[in-house]
């Protein structure tokens, strides 16, 4: 029987390997755009657990809310990736000093 | 019994994607692998009846988001295998540290398990409506308690459109072609945009 342990253990999962994928990609902003996506999603289906579980909608309210500054969150990260690639012709973020940091 | 079945299949699929998203070598692989694992969490929604996040899942994340990312991935030059230099190197600290949280969430969930603190129950008002369905029970919480919130959710969405443009808009150089000039625009008029012309049978007009 699939119980509220079975949501939270693919969540975990799933959110382990967003934060790995943000340290195994230090280079490539892409991809750790991607990974953070991958955190968010673990963290919705936490919310959509934990909504189904209690019987209460407010975590599904909040689901959405999430999805809303994540998809917010790609826009302006994506928009600084294109001019950051614009100015510098790449985007390894390794050597991205020209703020002095 | 089908229920188990179709956890198992999308809570695999996800998972497996999720990693495939961060090992593929090419980055337009790992947004396809990542459509996936979007295509898999929203099964995983439908399967506690949660059809509202999981469509909106479907038609925002693949049909928004990462549409967006595979249009970067595309658009720039990049060469991508330079980009993968440290991955071997990272590769044991990045384990240990996934290692070590993964450890920390099996613990407190297994502390959970054991037997939860009391921290209150829910007070009901949030409860979904019976028989009504998903998204009627959604509206209902949205739109009375919510409201406000809501439309700061939108504020948010206008925010990002407005930075993403103001951030990658380009000023064109005056004269540029391509530049807008918008006096001169308004001034046009028919008489000197248009000419009338009667072109003689069988030859072509000479402009």
């Amino acid at each position: 029987m699939i119980g509220i342990e079975h949501y939270l253990v693919v969540s975990a999962i799933l959110f382990v390997i967003g934060v790995l994928g943000i340290f195994l990609n230090r280079k490539n902003i892409i991809v750790i755009l991607m990974a953070i996506e991958l955190i968010l999603l673990s963290v919705n289906i936490n919310l959509v657990a934990f909504s189904a579980y209690l019987t209460d909608m407010i975590g599904q309210v909040f689901a959405m809310f999430v999805l809303t500054v994540a998809s917010g969150e790609a826009a302006i990260g994506l928009a600084i990736l294109v001019i950051y690639f614009r100015s510098r012709g790449t985007i390894a973020v390794d050597d991205a000093d020209r703020l002095k940091g | 019994m089908i229920q188990t079945f179709a956890f198992y299949l999308f809570a695999v699929l996800l998972i497996a994607s999720a990693v495939l998203v961060i090992m593929a070598r090419n980055p337009v692989h790992s947004v396809l692998w990542l459509i996936l694992a979007f295509f898999n969490a929203a099964g995983l929604m439908v399967l506690v009846g949660a059809e509202f996040i999981a469509m909106l899942l479907v038609i925002v994340y693949v049909g928004a988001v990462a549409v967006l990312f595979l249009f970067v991935v595309m658009m720039l030059d990049i060469d991508y295998a330079e980009l993968r230099a440290g991955f071997i190197k990272n590769f044991p600290l990045g384990l240990a540290i996934a290692a070590i949280l993964l450890a920390e969430l099996v613990l407190g969930l297994g502390a959970y398990r054991a037997g939860a603190f009391e921290l209150g129950t829910p007070s009901g008002a949030a409860a979904p409506v019976l028989d009504r369905s998903n998204i009627e029970s959604l509206g209902a919480v949205l739109y009375r308690d919510y409201l406000f919130l809501f439309e700061a959710a939108g504020l948010v969405l206008l925010v990002a459109m407005v930075g993403a443009i103001v951030l990658t808009h380009r000023q064109r150089p005056d004269g540029a072609r391509g530049q807008q000039n918008i006096t001169k625009q308004v001034r046009r008029n028919p008489d000197e945009a248009t000419v009338m012309k009667q072109p003689e049978i069988g030859k072509g007009v000479e402009l």
